[in-house]
């Protein structure tokens, strides 16, 4: 295809991408960096009968005139990344001296909402993925070893988490497992103790999330991985049979070296989407517990007043962990790419 | 297969099994809960003096007569408009579906057809773009979309919600494009055909399978988006899923739990219908970017 003709015909979507990604990318980077102006004061010497006093008062239109001039705001540097909300770098280096131990420290800084939110989105991210890879897997062999008929009905069954919106989803779960839900008054037959919230406590809310994630991703894992056993070649299986290989050195010998390739893939697309996590955080009406960085970066465009450089600075650096996350996939098909030429 | 499914010992057949069924229960039996619990009062729903009234539904028989009252329905429907916002819902999705396919089939035949280097980056480029969090970007919009009163309405959205599915959507309509035999253009081209009307008269006919395939995903993506259709767009134009969200907030202060709950009801029914009838397609799609690697 000419150089021309692939012009054309990529443009429409090019330009798509670039109005409406990059672009903002670019803009939210630049928001970053500003922050809104300050109401311009004005002092008047205001004299009465009982002599004179200096009063401030905000000047209104002086303050709506620099807003309009400059919508960005003042230039700020590096200091909204600095700030409580985000880095807080001043409280971390006084957490860091009055500290007499490591755990003391990590404490201190779990109180700071930036670091929350992240250490949230991590721990979210990297439990999820590895479970419902092995659960995917698991279903997948138990359901490929059934009959034929029965097949398409799982299957229908075990789309549904995956398919319906993640908010809906995560609804239908709280509801469920809240104290006068059928589960959770379950649970609290169970544990003995009829006052037990699972909403009530940081532990059991993350439980709770992390459970909703690998319940909506297993799907996923499951459709990919029961596809790639399909394709598994029924000679292999009988060697290792022939062998004297036992159902378990079958498995980890044969099936699962022969997904591998496949186990790379759904691991890639569930840290991107799980790095996203936000729905459930809303749905299970647990901000007071666990919050995820979408979430940090959405309550500050949802209040009265949008705080668009707080965000911004807190989008940045959730693409600043985007990056980091993919850099090895990034990495290798590069290297690949060289390879090839 | 049949002599290895005989050789299978009682103990491994009973345990597998019995894990599907536990997992057929744990995918399965919240979506019935919710369904049949929709019908009931809010008392029965959140059965906190006996569980097995969830069942019966003696409270709601002892408010309404019968064991199954519409009410949470009537009031999400009626009381609070719901419809509009499944309307909304309905447009937003047409939309985005059909702008998605027009623009991501373009430039997916254009990726699977050139062989020049910059594809690759371009590919990759996409990848990127798939990874980062639509919460990132929302930031980015609000200003510029303010200034030009382009916020709060269901153009900008389906906009938006267009662009933000374009790499998925090129991704794999490129790989689908490269499974169609390159030769089959490149004789139309032979013949005399330009580019496009080789495209047209070539490709367009055998390409519906993928087709319908992204389009599904980019229907779902459409569907379940909550980042985007919250942040864009004004009350009065809210799609389903931002609405709902907007139900706990009111629903729970005023007691009337049950109208979000017929709304959540009201807006997954329409997935298990589509996925009643497209599940072949699903899950080719779910398998075709793993395949292709």
């Amino acid at each position: 295809m000419k150089h021309r003709t692939f012009f054309w015909f990529f443009l429409p979507t090019g330009l798509a991408m670039l109005l409406f990604i990059a672009a903002p990318i670019v803009s939210v980077v630049i928001q970053s960096f500003y922050t809104p102006h300050e109401a311009v004061l004005v002092t008047v010497e205001n004299c009465g009968p009982f002599g004179c006093k200096e009063e401030t008062t905000i000047d209104q239109e002086a303050t709506r005139e620099l807003r309009e001039a400059e919508p960005l705001g003042r230039f700020a540097g590096f200091s909204i990344y600095l700030d409580r909300g985000h880095l807080a770098v001043t409280e971390v280096g006084q957490a860091w001296q009055s500290s007499q131990s490591v755990g003391e420290f990590f404490g201190k800084l779990g109180n700071l909402p930036f670091y929350r939110a992240l250490a949230f989105t991590l721990t979210y991210t990297f439990a999820v993925t590895p479970t419902l890879i092995v659960l995917g897997l698991m279903i997948a062999l138990a359901v490929n070893s059934l009959h034929r008929h029965l097949k398409g009905l799982i299957i229908f069954f075990s789309l549904l988490p995956m398919i319906v919106p993640p908010l809906l989803g995560s609804l239908v779960l709280f509801w469920m497992l809240d104290s006068r839900g059928i589960l959770g008054s379950a649970i609290q037959w169970l544990a003995n103790d009829p006052g037990l919230s699972l909403k009530a406590s940081t532990p059991l809310t993350w439980i709770m999330l992390i459970v909703y994630g690998v319940w909506s991703s297993a799907p996923f894992a499951f459709v990919v991985f029961y596809a790639g056993l399909q394709t598994l070649p029924s000679d292999q299986i009988e060697a290792s049979q022939i062998d004297g290989a036992t159902r378990w050195q079958q498995v980890r010998f044969v099936v699962v070296p022969h997904l591998m390739p496949l186990v790379t893939f759904v691991a890639l697309i569930q840290l991107m989407d799980n790095f996203k996590v936000l729905e459930p955080i809303v749905g299970f009406n647990a901000e007071a517990h666990a919050q995820s960085l979408s979430f940090f970066i959405l309550n500050d465009l949802s209040g009265e007043t949008w705080l668009l450089s707080s965000a911004s600075a807190t989008s940045v650096m959730t693409l600043v962990g985007v990056a980091i996350l993919l850099s090895p996939v990034l990495l290798r098909t590069w290297r690949d790419f060289k390879g090839k030429q | 297969m049949a002599s290895r499914a005989r050789r299978t010992p009682a103990s491994v057949l009973l345990f597998s099994n019995g894990f599907i069924i536990l997992w057929l229960i744990i995918a399965a039996f919240p979506f019935f809960w919710i369904l049949w619990g929709s019908f009931k009062v809010e008392l029965d729903f959140f059965s906190i003096a006996d569980w097995t009234n969830a069942l019966t539904g003696k409270n709601t028989e002892t408010t309404y007569g019968r064991p199954f009252t519409g009410a949470g329905y009537y009031g999400a429907f009626v009381t609070e408009d719901f419809w509009r916002n499944g309307l909304n819902t309905l447009i937003v999705c047409f939309f985005v579906v059909c702008t998605s396919l027009t623009i991501g089939t373009l430039g997916g035949y254009a990726l699977s057809r050139s062989g020049f280097r910059y594809t690759f980056w371009l590919l990759i480029i996409a990848l990127i773009f798939r990874a980062m969090p639509p919460a990132t970007l929302v930031a980015g919009y609000l200003l510029p979309f303010f200034e030009w009163n382009l916020w709060g309405i269901l153009p900008t959205t389906i906009v938006v919600l267009v662009a933000i599915n374009q790499p998925f959507t090129l991704w794999m309509l490129h790989s689908f494009f490269q499974s169609i035999p390159k030769e089959l253009d490149e004789s139309a081209k032979v013949d005399g055909c330009t580019q496009f009307q080789a495209f047209r008269h070539v490709i367009i006919p055998v390409m519906w399978p993928g087709v319908i395939t992204t389009g599904l995903f980019s229907f779902l993506l459409a569907y379940n988006d909550y980042v985007v259709t919250t942040v864009l767009l004004s009350e009065n134009n809210r799609t389903m899923v931002p609405q709902i969200a907007a139900f706990l907030g009111t629903t729970y202060t005023e007691g009337n739990v049950m109208f979000a709950v017929a709304a959540v009801v009201s807006a997954t029914a329409p997935l298990f219908i589509l996925v009643l009838f497209f599940q072949r397609q699903i899950v080719s799609g779910l398998t075709a970017g793993a395949v292709k690697g």
